[in-house]
């Protein structure tokens, strides 16, 4: 049961072809000559061409890392303050916290989208303003905090804690601890969740569409598109997202491999007793 | 020459949760000295020591150093440093940096620290390993480090809190042997915590022995183990035999049916005591001609000796004697007056008593 | 375990927390039980009634969906769990690929394979068969909620899973049992936390979505999701009904929730790292 048998090896690969297909076919058809999406005329880069003149999509690109990246950093500078006063809290009022910090994670996000959506329309009574980028940045940090205070929690708890102590009794104040110990030994969390706000930022959809107002961000934009005239302009998009992501996976993967080298090598010459 | 006492804990009180650890507690400690505070679990040993260094406020009494009190003066303010117990090293530095993070906080000029960090690592034999990281070493090295980025400080007072319990047996012993060096090449004083009879023994020019918040004896290793003054201390240090007995008169005992000369004195006529024998210290004989006489229950090699259990009259004795007898034997014991212990009643709750 | 006294640096979260997250969700409880004079009424939550279809259709297509991950996840994420090192990292960032794929392209492109003259039809002509209607039908939504969502369910069980030793299973075998018998009684017992978080990260996505939906079901399959989205932004604008759709979009995912009472924050976290 534990060998890796021929039926495991092909029932893999059937779902990944199934995983797969779809975007190979829209890569495909990305270079198609005409717009057909079942017929493969000829080859062409005509599309990517088209896609880098088209305006909407360049724009609502700009807007999606803008706030991606906005959202991402007020996030986590947001998310690992709580986290710091939350390691802090007497049990009640952590659990407290922590069940409304899961609301955004587990809502179904059409309600987040809805209720924030309500919150602003509300708020249009007191306030002028109109929903768009500063509406959008809202939401986005607001779904995003939640999963930075998730990244650095554990890291929290898998402290040591006479590591402060030992900050202490080398001559930090307290302040000095923070910043010179506790915070490098968290930091791995505050990364994590940086980018996991990063992520779900540049991909969301269904909160956006509900808060974006007068804006676009690129799945809007996507969204948009694939409501009217079919182009294979998306398809190209497809690719060139693909083509990003696996990149950015490559780079990640060869870099945990790397490290993981070092540290075998490292801990070959310091097994080495007095 | 008797040194004057460095650190002084007056009255100290601390609670948990309801719960009271200390009551009370008082423990003088003198300078240059290599103490160690002896204990089971929940004794109060560790909690001391937390009080000594600042991580812990207590709910009443004070902390004088050097005859100042410094009850409420914060950790990273106390001449103190501490080596804890999972060494507490911050792995996101290597070595050098860890070493040389007391002397950063102090704005020290870099070329000093230097000279002072090598000359450190020199002392706990880690010359070279300035660049490594703490994660690739192993614990006996991660441990010196620890010492080292203590002692660089010029503490007047190290504080170790049971730092060699992750070390296998070899090791501990030669880290023993070590710390006891270091303490006395630097001349000064080392506060350990440890619930390891032996290594106390082993290390220390005094020795505190604790139980339930409440000190039950201090001395030298040597009174400990010869003098315990009541049936807690003697049966904690090392083996010992311990029986009810009355002693009649001065120099004369009776306990386990017989009457006994001994070298103890100064105790009420016909007063209810406690005796202790070491192990050790009785001599199989003939049965016929000895002053006890029991039979043999079980027999186990130890390397260094055999070790015996021999029912006496419903009492099992524990001998250690490089002879050894067969299960089942009917032996007899014999006991010197000098091995002979007594102990008062009472001393089990804690009270110090005086043993002549 | 707490390290140190610093509460008041949580302030600022705690202040955004109650605007942006309680402050709203209270609101679509009020508009929920008011009509569009302001006056309490509870005829939104009633009216609900009239679309029960609809919210029978996505409770049991995302029951079906979550059903068939299930089944195709655990013995996947057995089989990675059971690799080397390497290549478990390797198959893993395989799986979480398509994950970073933008969720509206991913469903795009089955609207295409999916179409009467798509790629799949045209390769079922080539035997002669078909074509099949497949777009815009149930089966489709289905087939989209699975696809976009399958991941969700093989990372937890794979989480679990590789917790699961050999020595364990071998144990087991060692003891008589055999195949069959491992994995019913020593397996799927162990991989049941797992079991339980996929099953709510891919219910309540699946209950609650309008794009596949609307993408890959045409109009006449509307799902909760398109309802409470028509309310707000479509046609029909009626925010008071919307909130209370949305209330007890709420209460099902709670109530799922609560029975698969699976999400334990360690977890949770563990599981999102």
């Amino acid at each position: 049961m534990t060998r890796s048998t021929k039926s495991s090896r092909a029932y893999l690969y059937v779902v990944f072809t199934f995983l797969y297909l779809p975007i190979f076919v829209l890569i495909f058809f990305s270079f198609n000559k005409s717009k057909s999406r079942n017929l493969f005329t000829g080859f062409t880069l005509d599309w990517y061409r088209q896609l880098f003149q088209n305006e909407m999509i360049l724009r609502a690109l700009v807007v999606t890392l803008a706030v991606a990246a906005i959202a991402s950093v007020c996030a986590t500078i947001l998310g690992t303050a709580a986290a710091i006063g939350i390691q802090g809290m007497k049990r009640w009022s952590r659990f407290t916290v922590m069940n409304f910090t899961y609301i955004p994670v587990i809502n179904p996000e059409v309600v987040t989208g809805v209720s924030m959506l309500l919150l602003f329309t509300s708020l249009r009574y007191f306030l002028n303003f109109n929903m768009g980028f500063g509406t959008l940045l809202i939401a986005h940090i607001t779904f995003n905090v939640p999963y930075v205070i998730l990244s650095v929690n554990p890291k929290f708890r898998q402290l040591d804690n006479s590591l402060y102590e030992a900050a202490l009794d080398l001559g930090c104040n307290p302040t000095q601890a923070f910043f010179k110990v506790i915070l490098p030994q968290i930091m791995p969390g505050i990364t994590t969740g940086f980018l996991m706000a990063l992520t779900y930022s540049i991909d969301d959809f269904v909160i956006s569409y509900f808060t974006s107002g007068t804006s676009q961000t690129l799945s809007i934009a996507v969204y948009s598109m694939t409501r009217r005239k079919v182009s294979p302009e998306i398809n190209a998009l497809s690719t060139l997202i693909f083509a990003a992501v696996l990149t950015i996976l490559l780079i990640m993967n060869f870099k945990d491999i790397r490290s993981e080298n070092s540290k075998s090598g490292l801990k070959k010459k310091g097994a080495e007793r007095i | 020459m008797e040194k004057d006492f460095i650190v002084q804990l007056d009255r100290i009180s601390v609670s948990f949760d309801q719960e009271e650890v200390l009551n009370n507690f008082s423990l003088d400690i003198r300078d240059e000295e290599f103490v160690t505070l002896l204990g089971p679990s929940g004794c109060g040993k560790t909690t001391t020591l937390r009080v000594i260094g600042g991580f812990l406020m207590p709910d009443s009494g004070r902390v004088l150093f050097n005859g100042r009190d410094i009850t409420s003066i914060p950790p990273y303010r106390r001449e103190v440093n501490t080596v804890f117990q999972k060494y507490a090293l911050f792995t996101h530095l290597n070595v050098y940096d860890n070493v040389a993070f007391g002397l950063r906080i102090k704005k020290k000029p870099e070329s000093e620290i230097k000279k002072e960090v090598t000359e450190m690592l020199n002392l706990v034999g880690l010359s070279g390993f300035e660049t490594r990281k703490t994660s690739a070493m192993s614990g006996g090295q991660q441990q010196r480090v620890a010492i080292a980025r203590a002692l660089v400080n010029h503490p007047k007072i190290l504080l170790l809190d049971e730092p060699l319990g992750a070390l296998d047996l070899k090791l501990r012993k030669e880290m023993q042997v070590e710390l006891k060096r270091i303490q006395q090449s630097l001349n000064i004083t080392f506060v350990y915590v440890t619930h390891d009879q032996e290594e106390a023994l082993t290390m220390s020019d005094t020795v505190v022995v604790m139980n339930n918040g409440i000190i039950q004896q201090i001395g030298s290793p040597i009174d400990i183990y010869n003098e315990p003054k009541n049936a807690f201390v003697a049966d904690f240090i090392g083996e010992s035999n311990i029986l009810p007995g009355i002693m009649h008169r001065d120099f004369t005992v009776s306990f386990a049916g017989k009457e006994f000369i001994c070298v103890d004195k100064g105790f009420k006529p016909d007063e209810y005591i406690d005796v202790v024998v070491r192990p050790e210290d009785i001599k199989i004989g003939d049965y016929k001609t000895a002053q006890l006489s029991g039979v043999v229950k079980s027999t186990v090699f130890k390397g260094v000796h055999y070790e015996m259990v021999i029912d006496q009259g419903g009492f099992e004795w524990l001998v250690q004697s490089t002879l050894s007898e067969e299960p089942g034997t009917l032996v007899g014991m014999n006991i010197g007056p000098d091995d002979i212990h007594i102990m008062h009643r009472n001393g089990l709750d804690g009270e110090v008593d005086e043993v002549v | 375990m707490k390290l140190f006294k610093a509460k008041a640096v949580s302030v600022p979260y705690l202040i955004w927390m109650a605007i942006f997250i309680i402050a709203p969700l209270v609101l679509v409880g009020i508009f929920a039980l008011t009509d569009a004079e302001g006056s309490f009424t509870i005829e939104n939550l009633s009216g609900i009634g009239r679309f029960t279809p609809v919210f029978a259709r996505s409770i049991w297509l995302a029951a079906i969906a979550t059903a068939i991950c299930l089944l195709i996840a655990f013995p996947m994420a057995f089989a990675i769990s059971r690799m080397s090192e390497r290549r478990q990292n390797l198959f893993l960032m395989l799986v979480m690929l398509p994950m970073w794929m933008n969720f509206l392209l991913r469903t795009y492109a089955w609207m295409s394979l999916l179409e009467n003259n798509g790629l799949i039809n045209r390769f079922f002509g080539l035997f002669g068969i078909g074509p099949f209607q497949m777009i815009n039908t149930q089966g489709a939504v289905v087939l989209g909620m699975v696809y976009n969502y399958l991941p969700f369910m093989i990372l937890p069980l794979y989480s679990v899973m590789t917790k699961i030793d050999n020595s364990v299973i071998e144990a087991a075998q060692d003891l008589g049992a055999s195949n069959g018998k491992v994995f019913s009684k020593v397996i799927i017992p162990l991989a049941v936390p797992g079991i339980t978080t996929g099953i709510t990260m891919v219910f309540v996505p699946s209950i609650s979505t309008f794009i596949i939906s609307r993408m890959l079901g045409g109009g006449g399959n509307l799902l909760i999701g398109d309802l409470i989205e028509m309310q707000f932004l479509g046609n029909s604008y009626n925010p008071h009904l919307g909130s209370a759709m949305a209330l007890v979009l709420m209460v099902i995912v709670l109530f799922t929730m609560s029975i698969t009472s699976s999400i334990d924050s360690e977890e949770l976290e563990d599981m999102l790292i």
